[in-house]
């Protein structure tokens, strides 16, 4: 029944609208069919991102809270000392507390990246789309990845230059402000990271986040329970591997005897993101969408 | 050549899901075909939706096969410009603009962003193209979603249950749509639990209940088949007219309630004869048993029979019983 036709006629205006009109026997779209691959996944989930309000007011409070955080920390401390403070800490550790309370803004943002699309039933149009479902979490971690770590690096540089600016502190060497400033991005990124794979498995946007606040703060707050002698070397654990502890270490040039140190961090979020990585794609395939 | 020269064909063989104990879709073997609108019908809960899920490969079978041309799903390289699905109303964030909406699932299938504006013209919602989808109508959430089923200007199209919450201009958009897309040579597949919907809009007619597969035949053919013409007769002289009636070689059927039945459109007939005989009638209707009611006697058949086999040793009155004296004493 197929009746030579030119091919893809893309000047001639199609029938788009469907309307009622003469029965095609045979109907010629002008679409051109494309091989779908990561890079339209990429375009797509960027386009997702940038266009729901929860991201520019997450990533806008966490701005906030980091720069406003930093630098007041910092002007505290100028105000209150007169006298050449020889600290044998740089100026970049003020910036600390910001990035930690700020990191439940990128926590937040990397759970609804994926788990709001369970709650909105949006998951099954995006998995429709594209029936990939690994192509979908990659380019989701990709794209949430890039923003997060480029709106982290650009708040901790901006801290950073002005604490050492306004404080009278040690001058950081080289490869402290590149842990100061790449090192703790490429963590928070890895943290969000981790939560986003998270709400991939939780599949529940307030259950996925509540986890993950208590990751962050759970070991800390158990910590502070142990008084038994026996249990010290737990809590001493608890206390060096907790993610306070270790977001502090980038800030810190001194080498403890144990605890993590120096880039320890990195590498241990790594580990464990590529690990729960590893089994959300798993579940990811196994499970109904 | 066109795209649409050959394929099309939607094919289920055996298809099975269950949840646990529960089995949601039972051993479905059928075929969607391309050219016409295929009704897909069921009461609520039979399985409709489950089964168009698993031919998205959004749920997988627990046994059997679904194939588009031969392939699975998630084989297909380009599922959009294949084929477009209306899945449940509002399956998106409500925070999103349905033009961004609609930009994200056309870059990720490498469809132009000039279709975006296309499509949402085609539905009628390019006015409200940048507003949240939050504050949609059921009737434009559904424009909406049926404007993301025509995006990749696929050759298979499925619509579950269309015509919710769209008002009646609205439905005969719909109506008129799948008609022209059907006869443009596209495979349409369209579930329902309205009987009379279907009836107006499908050419074939695919009709499941439990999860099991109760009919598969034309549209025509089911109307020829179910839709029973009959003359509703009540009168106080029964016997007589019976006696009457049987003379004249017609039969009637005694119902329930103190009225008799005849098959077909004899009324002119049967009022003459009574005339004749001078026998004293109260009504005499013809009537038509609509393909809903024929529709509803299917699948209650199917309810009944899955009940039996399910819990033979135990009628299911008893079990009434049981659960009214239960409440009773709470």
């Amino acid at each position: 029944m197929s009746t030579p036709q030119p091919p893809m006629p893309q000047t001639a205006a199609p029938n788009w609208q469907a309307a009622p009109g003469p029965a095609h026997p045979t109907y010629t779209s002008p679409i051109p069919v494309v091989r779908t691959n990561l890079g339209h996944a990429l375009a797509s989930e960027w386009t997702k991102i940038r266009s729901v309000r929860s991201t520019m007011w997450t990533l806008g409070v966490f701005v906030l809270l980091v720069v406003g955080i930093g630098l007041a920390a910092a002007a505290l401390v100028a105000a209150n000392t007169d006298e050449g403070n020889v600290s044998d800490e740089t100026a970049l550790g003020f910036g600390f507390f910001g990035l930690l309370l700020g990191s439940i803004c990128i926590i937040t943002l990397g759970v609804l990246t994926t788990a709001s699309e369970y709650g909105t039933g949006m998951i099954r149009t995006t998995m429709t789309a594209c029936p990939s479902r690994g192509r979908v979490l990659t380019a989701k971690a990709i794209v949430f990845f890039a923003v997060a770590f480029v709106v982290t690096l650009a708040s901790a540089v901006l801290v950073a230059l002005a604490d050492v600016a306004m404080v009278d502190a040690r001058e950081p060497s080289g490869g402290e402000w590149l842990k100061g400033t790449v090192g703790v991005s490429v963590y928070i990124a890895l943290l969000g990271l981790l939560s986003l794979v998270v709400g991939s498995i939780i599949r529940h946007s307030a259950g996925a986040i509540t986890i993950m606040i208590g990751v962050l703060l759970a070991p800390l707050v158990i910590a502070m329970f142990m008084f038994s002698e026996s249990l010290r070397g737990l809590q001493q654990a608890l206390i060096e591997y907790s993610i306070p502890n270790q977001l502090s270490v980038f800030y810190t040039q001194s080498l403890t005897e144990s605890g993590p140190t120096g880039w320890d961090p990195l590498w241990i979020m790594l580990g464990v993101t590529a690990a729960v990585f590893a089994g959300a794609l798993a579940l990811l395939e196994k499970r109904d969408v | 050549m066109s795209r649409f020269s050959v394929g099309g064909m939607i094919e289920l063989t055996g298809l099975t899901k269950r949840y646990g104990e529960k089995v949601a879709v039972n051993n479905l073997t059928f075929g969607v075909r391309p050219g016409i609108v295929t009704g897909f019908l069921g009461p609520n809960g039979a399985g409709k939706s489950t089964t168009m899920r698993m031919i998205l490969g959004l749920d997988r079978p627990t046994a059997g096969d679904v194939r588009i041309d031969g392939k699975h799903y998630d084989q297909l390289k380009d599922p959009l410009t294949y084929i477009g699905a209306l899945l449940e109303a509002k399956a998106w964030h409500g925070g999103r603009s349905a033009y961004n909406h609609l930009l994200c699932l056309a870059q990720s299938n490498g469809i132009p962003g000039s279709r975006v504006r296309e499509v949402l013209d085609t539905v009628g919602l390019t006015a409200v193209a940048k507003k949240k989808t939050k504050g949609f109508s059921m009737g434009m959430g559904q424009r909406l979603g049926i404007a993301g089923a025509l995006l990749g200007d696929p050759r298979i199209l499925m619509f579950d249950e269309p015509v919710n919450g769209l008002d009646p201009e609205g439905i005969h958009w719909i109506r008129n749509l799948m008609k022209s897309l059907a006869a443009q040579g596209r495979t349409v597949f369209v579930s329902s639990h309205l009987m009379s919907e279907m009836a107006l809009t499908a050419d074939h007619l695919v009709v499941i209940g439990q999860g099991r597969l109760l009919a598969d035949t034309s549209m025509p053919d089911f109307i020829a088949r179910n839709s029973r013409a009959y003359v509703r007769i009540r009168t106080p002289q029964r016997e007589r007219l019976l006696d009457v009636l049987h003379e004249a070689g017609i039969t009637a059927v005694e119902n329930g309630n103190g009225t008799l039945e005849v098959d077909g459109g004899k009324s002119e007939q049967i009022g003459e004869l009574a005339a004749r005989h001078q026998v004293v009638l109260h009504e005499l209707s013809p009537q038509q048993a609509s393909l809903e009611e024929a529709f509803m006697q299917l699948t209650a058949e199917s309810v009944e029979y899955h009940a039996h086999t399910e819990a033979p040793t135990r009628p299911p009155q008893q079990r009434q019983q049981q659960w009214g004296a239960d409440w009773k004493r709470s």
